[in-house]
C-alpha cells in the first residue's frame, strides 16, 4: 500500500527532531552550552570575589548588571551558532541534496530547521538563566522579581528575532562562512556602532535597528524605567541618548522577525540547488 | 495506472546560456531507462527539474501526471530520487536519516524499523547502522544514499549517477540492486557516464547532448538505427571453452555477419536484423545446446554508437 505523505507540519516536526538531535551531539552546541556556563561561571567567581555594590545592591539591581548585559550577548551568540549556517550549509554541505528530493514543501524544511535552533539556543539560555537564578538566591534568598520574568520573555522575543535575522543572511548566501561572517559583523558591530553614532550625534531614534529593540530587556530591569530621551550638554555639545520604551521595543523585535521570516523564506524557497 | 515520468518542453536557462531545451520524454511503466550524455550534457539539470531542485525556465516535469514544480508533495509522494552525491547530517546514524527521510515520506512507525533494516541490509550498512554518519567514507555514505531511495518502497526511482564513489564491488552491488529493483515493477530512470553499466542494466536508453535529446529507444534498437552499418554486436557468454566447430556453426547462422572471440568463453557476434532476429537467433544458439548462459547487446557497441551521436552534435 503507497504511504500517505504526512501534513506539512508534522513533517516540520519530523526535521526539528532530527536537526535538533544533529544540534546536541555536535561540537557547536556543546562549544555553545561551554561559553553560557563559562560566562555564569566567571559572573559567579568575580561577584563573589569583588563583591561589586552595582550587582549586590538588590536583588533587582543583581539581575540588571547580570542578566540584562549578558543575556543579549548569549542570544547574539546562539544566533551565529545554530541559525548562521543553518540554510546556507544545506547548499554548501549538499545536505540539502538529501532532503529537498523528497515530498516535502521548502517551508516546512526552513521552518523545522528554525524551531531546532530555536530549541538549542533555549536550552542554552536556560542553562545560563538556571546559574543566574541560583547567584541570586545565594545572595538574596528565594526572590524572583517580576520584572526578572517580564526581561526573560523579553530575552526570548529577542533569541525569535535574532533566529529570524540569522536564518535571513542564511538564506540569502550559499557560502556559509559569508553568511556567518555577515552576522557576526552586523550583530557583534556594527548594529551597536551604528546606535551609538546615530544616538548621540544625529539626534535621531534608532528605531530601526534589532539592538535598540533588545534595550527592554536590560530596561526593564532598571527601576525607575529609564527616560525615554535623555538630552546632555557638555558645553557645546549636545548628547542625546534614547531608551526603547517596552511597546516599542516589542514592535521592533517582533517586526524584525516577521520581515526577515517572510524574507529569508522567499529567498529559499526560489533558491536552485546547482 | 502505470507509472510514468514525462517532460513536456521541458527547459532550463541560466541567462543565455541553455542547459535543457525543450525536452519532450515519456517513460510508462516498470522498466529502467539509461540517461547518457557527456559532462554539463543536461542530465543531472533534467533530473534536478524532476524533483524541483532547480525551477524550469520554461515546460513542465511530470510525475504520474502531476507537475512536480506545481504539487511537489504529491507528484514526489511515489517517487525517490538520488541526486549528485548528497551529504548526510553528520551526527546522525544511518537509522536516523534513514527514519527521517521514512518519516517525511510517511512511512507508518510499525513498519519503519523493518524497512530501515531492510534498506541497510540491501547495501551491505547494516552493520554500521547506528554509527555517526561523520565519519564514513564517500562509498559508505552513497550506500546510504541508495538506502534512502529503497526506504519507501517507490513505484519510480530516479538515480543520477549512483554508483559515483564506490568501489568496483560496490559498483556491482549497486546494480545488482537496480536489476532486483526492476524485478520489483518499478520504474528506474537512470544517468550514467558508464555505458557498461547502461547496457548491463537498462531496457531502454536516452541520449542528450547540449540540453537535447538525440535519441530515446531500446538499447538494441539505438544500437541498430545508430551503427555505421545498421548492424548490432551482441556478446554470447558460454559455460564452457568455445572451439572453432562451434565459431563455424554460429557464424553460418542467418544474419550473423561476422564472429570474434572475446576470451575462451565470451564471442561477439556482428548480426544484422531488429529484435525479432535477435530472438529468433537466441532461440536457434539455446537448441544448438552449446552451453549459451548469456546473450546481450555489446556495450562497445553502444559506447561506439554513443561516440558517433556525440560526434554529431559537436
Amino acid at each position: 500500500m503507497p504511504n500517505r505523505v504526512p501534513s506539512s507540519i508534522r513533517q516540520a516536526f519530523t526535521v526539528t527532531k532530527f536537526e535538533l538531535l544533529n544540534y546536541v551531539r555536535s561540537r557547536r552546541f556543546i562549544i555553545m552550552l561551554g561559553i553560557g556556563i563559562i560566562v555564569g561561571a566567571l559572573l559567579t567567581l568575580l561577584v563573589g570575589h569583588y563583591r561589586p555594590s552595582g550587582f549586590l545592591a538588590s536583588s533587582i539591581d543583581f539581575y540588571s548588571s547580570w542578566w540584562g548585559i549578558s543575556a543579549t550577548y548569549i542570544v547574539i551568540l546562539s544566533g551565529i551558532f545554530f541559525g548562521g549556517d543553518a540554510i546556507s550549509g544545506e547548499f554548501q554541505n549538499k545536505t540539502g541534496y538529501f532532503i529537498v528530493g523528497n515530498p516535502i514543501r521548502r517551508s516546512s524544511i526552513y521552518a523545522g530547521k528554525w524551531l531546532a535552533a530555536f530549541v538549542a539556543s533555549f536550552i542554552v539560555l536556560i542553562v545560563f538563566l538556571g546559574i543566574t537564578v541560583l547567584n541570586n538566591f545565594y545572595y538574596f534568598g528565594l526572590n524572583l522579581p517580576y520584572q526578572f520574568l517580564e526581561s526573560f520573555l523579553f530575552t526570548l522575543l529577542y533569541l525569535i528575532s535574532v533566529l529570524g535575522l540569522t536564518f535571513f543572511f542564511s538564506s540569502l548566501f550559499k557560502s556559509s562562512s559569508v553568511a556567518i561572517l555577515t552576522t557576526v559583523v552586523l550583530m557583534l558591530f556594527a548594529f551597536s556602532l551604528i546606535q551609538e553614532l546615530i544616538d548621540a550625534f544625529v539626534h535621531v531614534e534608532p528605531w530601526f535597528l534589532i539592538t535598540y529593540g533588545a534595550g527592554i530587556i536590560g530596561n526593564i530591569l532598571t527601576v525607575p524605567y529609564p527616560s525615554h530621551i535623555l538630552t546632555t550638554h557638555f558645553g557645546h555639545v549636545v548628547v542625546t541618548s534614547y531608551a526603547v520604551t517596552v511597546p516599542e521595543g516589542i514592535a521592533i523585535l517582533v517586526a524584525y522577525f516577521a520581515v526577515t521570516v517572510i524574507l529569508g523564506l522567499v529567498l529559499f524557497e526560489r533558491k536552485e540547488f546547482n | 495506472m502505470q507509472q510514468s515520468i514525462e517532460a513536456v518542453n521541458l527547459t532550463k536557462k541560466y541567462g543565455s546560456f541553455v542547459a535543457l531545451s525543450g525536452l519532450n520524454l515519456k517513460f510508462e511503466g516498470a522498466k529502467c531507462v539509461g540517461f547518457l550524455g557527456p559532462n554539463g550534457a543536461g542530465k543531472t539539470t533534467t533530473l534536478k527539474l524532476f524533483t524541483d531542485m532547480i525551477r524550469p525556465s520554461a515546460g513542465h516535469a511530470l510525475i504520474n501526471g502531476i507537475d512536480v514544480h506545481e504539487n511537489k508533495r504529491d507528484a514526489l509522494s511515489s517517487c525517490t530520487a538520488l541526486i549528485e552525491t548528497p551529504e548526510i547530517y553528520p551526527s546522525l546514524t544511518p537509522a536516523e536519516a534513514l527514519s527521517m527521510i521514512a518519516e517525511i515520506r510517511g512511512v507508518s512507525s510499525n513498519e519503519r524499523n523493518i524497512r530501515i533494516e531492510e534498506s541497510l541490509n540491501e547495501v551491505k550498512m547494516l552493520e554500521w547502522k547506528d554509527k555517526k554518519v561523520g565519519k564514513f567514507s564517500k562509498g559508505m555514505k552513497q550506500r546510504v544514499n541508495i538506502a534512502s531511495v529503497l526506504i519507501s518502497d517507490p513505484s519510480i526511482i530516479m538515480l543520477d549517477e549512483p554508483t559515483t564513489g564506490l568501489d568496483p564491488r560496490g559498483m556491482s552491488e549497486v546494480r545488482e540492486i537496480v536489476k532486483s529493483l526492476k524485478r520489483k515493477n518499478r520504474l528506474i530512470f537512470m544517468s550514467s557516464h558508464l555505458l557498461n553499466e547502461v547496457t548491463d542494466v537498462c531496457d531502454e536508453v536516452a541520449m542528450i547532448d547540449h540540453g537535447k535529446l538525440l535519441v530515446y529507444d531500446s538499447i538494441l534498437n539505438v544500437i541498430q538505427k545508430f551503427s555505421e552499418n545498421g548492424s548490432n554486436i551482441i556478446e554470447v557468454g558460454f559455460s564452457r571453452a568455445i572451439d572453432e566447430n562451434i565459431m563455424e556453426k554460429i557464424g553460418k547462422l542467418e544474419n550473423v555477419k561476422a564472429t570474434s572471440k572475446i576470451d575462451e568463453t565470451n564471442l561477439r557476434m556482428e548480426i544484422l536484423g531488429d529484435i525479432k532476429v535477435q530472438e529468433a537467433l537466441f532461440y536457434e544458439l539455446a537448441n544448438m545446446k552449446i552451453g549459451v548462459i548469456s546473450f546481450k547487446p555489446s556495450s562497445s557497441a553502444l559506447e561506439s554508437t554513443y561516440l558517433n551521436m556525440i560526434k554529431e552534435t559537436l
